[in-house]
């Protein structure tokens, strides 16, 4: 593996861990749109915000965290893929910023009048991020954003039959996602109805998703052959993994093993995002640029990845003890069983009035 | 490679659409700056509520801990998104900076990622695990906010600091060679400009919070929450100011140094001379600056330490290397007006308070006060306006022009009106939202059973 290898392979990383979990916190804003009145959904809506309204802010870092990695990493490759896809590019952006605000707005007022347009903006913005950033991938994957600045088409390089379809899968898989974690963070506060409510909806997009990705086998053979090839040639082991996770969480989620099926919702992804990356190699933009051609300097990509190695030996200890603190005590907080421990004071001294 | 260089300087973008990616970044950087100033200075005066409330049982401090937490939780979301759209806008409008310039300055964005992602961990941690950590343990959880704020503000201004003064590589051809990431970060215009902006990002935050407070002592709100509540971040603030002065001198001299043409623009000087004089105020009118009050000799003097002193002008450079001489000079009386102002402002407060440990009677302190939120945003927009639009024509000064940097996809333009749109109703829930926080707080946030009980008004 050489150095720009490591380096494409980190940033790939990152865009693993934003999809797996920037994606499904995207799917609870689908679960958000379509959960009903505001009365009907509201406890949908409760568990929505309690399960990512710690967590959404971090697991967004992933995003910034590939685009940074990219520009450092391979210069050239972000720069056609920003210029030409920018119109995509720019809707994803503003999606991000309609989704973030609106949420913690939301989360801010209690009015009924005013959750309902900043919970709209939050729930279509969690739509049309993911489908933004689907087409962003199909127009990447089918060698459609070539070399240099802005020299593909600003249009159809992104409105084609491989970016739709790739738009339409982005949001069904985090919409999958989403409904998998949601169903177990469900369970753990007991409410039979509304795991059962998440568990339905997680089986109905794992079909969607699936039905949609062997009807795209069509679409990939007609409009992109050589994403095709890649696909059925180096990457077969990887799809067909997927595959079998994705069927395999099918029957688990049908079986009630929530806590297993996260693992198989998450890896039949991870298998698929790792299988498109293996059927593109070593292309960066197909069929022009290599990893390569497009890699930084060695110093860059060394120094970059020296201080991550640094960066993570404090990252993943607080980042382990975010995902513990709020898994462990999900069941008590969200059920509301509040002591009023804050009230009194901390060292036991009558608390001094106004 | 060189093939590519030469189609992106042929296939340059038209005018109009040259000034509206500008007007964008412009936008949104600006906005960002506000919001981004406050992540990084308010959670140090949260933590420090939150303290004195754990060491005296305070129900003033404990409560002014709680409601700020619960603001910054907005802020922090506004600033993390807000701050997102500019890592895409690098390269949605400038490819030709990233595609050349990206892998040297890289590195400071890179670990600028490391140092948010752990705000963000501990933010979260911070703001809802609130109740069901220690007390002791959970003010240990908001120290890394503030570490990580301070390091993501140096991280960040030293990547613009090489924009300025750029280092750490050789441009062979329109490709970079021999690049080193640590001279790039750690460039020339790095310190400087890095303690500027930290030191504004505590202004911003210290004036702006306790300006609102001063409003509410204005309607006779004067009880212990509401004194509290305007005297730690005012005293933040004053006690930095001085110290702020001192730094935009160190940056200025630095400006004279190393950006000469930055420095001519700033001052409004258009030939080189020796015992310049300062100007105060003046406009450009046909390539002189009339209308302005000159101190003789100031401009050397300040610059230079010496009334002697040559002061390079904008002669210096063909006029197609100048930055816009009135936007620059402007903005730079701006903002040394409104930190004079600031200065006044604190050394008032500290002469009352030094006298009898109280605020200066006088109204108009508080009115001066209830302002100074105003002017110290003024004085940071103010000053990114000098050292970007001085910088001019140069987006890597020296090396790139802006114009060679914009995307040249058709319809830039598109992209600010939606932006334009989209930041009005964001500017507008904002301050919505903090206003409604402000005045009358929720009665119940899930996680903050305290606050329901005490109602302050």
């Amino acid at each position: 593996m050489t150095l720009a290898e490591v380096v494409l392979a980190v940033t790939w990383l990152g865009v693993t861990a934003y999809a797996l979990l920037g994606g499904a916190d995207f799917g609870a804003g689908f679960w958000d749109l379509i959960a009903g009145g505001a009365h009907g959904g509201a406890r949908q809506r409760a568990l929505i915000e309690h399960s990512i309204g710690p967590v959404w802010e971090a697991n967004h870092v992933w995003l910034i965290f590939a685009l940074v990695m990219l520009w450092t990493g391979f210069p050239t490759a972000f720069a056609a893929i920003m210029s030409t896809l920018y119109i995509p590019l720019t809707a994803v952006a503003f999606g991000v910023i309609l989704r973030g605000a609106a949420f913690a707005f939301r989360k801010a007022v209690q009015e009924l009048w005013l959750k309902r347009p900043f919970g709209a903006c939050f729930a279509a913005s969690s739509v049309i991020t993911p489908f933004f950033l689907g087409t962003v991938a199909g127009a990447v994957a089918t060698g459609r954003v070539p070399p240099g600045t802005a020299r593909g088409e600003p249009i159809a390089s992104w409105v084609n039959p491989t970016s739709l379809l790739g738009g339409v899968l982005a949001v069904g898989v985090c919409a999958y996602l989403a409904a998998v974690y949601l169903t177990n963070d469900a369970r753990r506060t007991s409410d039979q109805d509304l795991t059962e409510w998440f568990r339905a909806r997680a089986v109905a997009a794992g079909v969607v998703v699936g039905v949609v990705a062997l009807g795209g086998i069509g679409i990939l053979r007609a409009d992109a052959p050589r994403l095709f090839d890649g696909l059925t040639g180096r990457a077969l082991p990887l799809v067909v993994v997927s595959a079998l996770f994705g069927a395999a969480s099918l029957v688990l989620l049908i079986r009630r093993r929530l806590v297993a099926v996260r693992v198989t919702a998450a890896l039949a992804v991870v298998a698929i995002i790792w299988g498109w990356a293996a059927a593109q190699y070593p292309y960066l933009l197909d069929p022009d640029l290599t990893i390569a051609q497009a890699a930084a300097s060695r110093t860059v990509m060394q120094a970059v990845l020296v201080s991550l190695a640094v960066g993570s030996l404090l990252l993943i200890p607080s980042l382990a003890l975010l995902f513990f603190l709020f898994q462990r005590e999900h069941t008590q907080e969200f059920t509301g069983s509040h002591t009023d421990q804050a009230l009194t004071d901390p060292r036991g001294k009558k608390a001094k009035t106004l | 490679m060189a093939e590519l260089q030469t189609q992106v300087a042929a296939t340059a973008a038209s005018a109009a659409d040259l000034m509206a990616a500008r007007t964008q970044m412009a936008v949104s950087l600006g906005w960002h700056i506000i919001v981004a100033c406050l992540g990084v200075g308010f959670p140090l005066l949260v933590l420090v509520a939150e303290w004195r409330g754990l060491r005296t049982g305070d129900l003033a401090w404990r409560l002014l801990a709680r409601r700020w937490g619960r603001t910054l939780g907005v802020l922090f979301a506004v600033g993390a998104v807000s701050g997102t759209i500019l890592s895409f806008e690098l390269g949605i409008l400038w490819p030709g900076m990233m595609g050349t310039f990206g892998e040297v300055i890289g590195l400071p964005f890179a670990i600028e990622g490391v140092a948010f992602f752990t705000e963000a961990i501990f933010l979260g941690i911070y703001l809802y695990a609130w109740d069901r950590l220690p007390p002791r343990l959970h003010l240990l959880c908001g120290i890394p906010i503030v570490i990580s704020g301070v390091a993501g503000a140096f991280f960040v201004v030293a990547a613009n600091a090489w924009m300025n003064q750029p280092r750490g590589f050789d441009l062979v051809d329109g490709k970079v060679t021999n690049v080193d990431p640590w001279a790039a970060m750690f460039n020339p215009a790095t310190p400087p400009q890095t303690v500027h902006m930290i030191l504004a990002a505590f202004l911003v935050t210290g004036y702006g919070v306790a300006s609102v407070y001063a409003v509410a002592m204005l309607r006779g709100r004067r009880d212990r929450y509401h004194r509290l509540g305007f005297l730690l971040p005012f005293c933040l603030a004053a006690v930095l100011t001085p110290v702020q002065l001192g730094v935009g001198d160190w940056a200025a001299h630095f400006v004279a140094d190393n950006q000469p043409v930055k420095l001519a623009a700033m001052e409004g000087v258009f030939h080189t001379e020796r015992s310049a004089p300062l100007h105060l105020g003046g406009i450009e009118v046909d390539g002189e600056l009339r209308y302005a009050v000159e101190i003789p000799d100031g401009l050397s003097l300040l610059a230079h330490w010496d009334p002697d002193a040559e002061i390079k002008g904008l002669d210096v450079v063909p006029a197609a290397d100048r930055p816009p001489v009135n936007m620059v000079h402007l903005s730079f009386q701006t903002m040394v007006a409104m930190g004079s102002a600031l200065l006044a402002l604190a050394a008032w407060f500290a002469l009352a308070w030094w006298r009898r440990r109280d605020l200066p009677r006088s109204p108009w302190f508080l009115r001066a006060a209830a302002l100074a939120g105003v002017a110290a945003v003024v004085a940071l927009e103010a000053g990114w306006v000098t050292t970007e639009v001085g910088r001019q024509p140069w987006i890597v000064y020296g090396h790139m022009r802006t114009a060679e940097a914009v995307n040249s996809a058709p319809g830039l333009r598109f992209g600010l009106y939606v932006l334009l749109v989209v930041y009005t109703l964001m500017t507008v829930a904002t301050v919505y939202v903090l206003r409604r926080l402000a005045r009358r707080p929720l009665p119940v946030a899930p996680q903050e059973p305290d606050v329901i009980r005490e109602r302050v008004t």
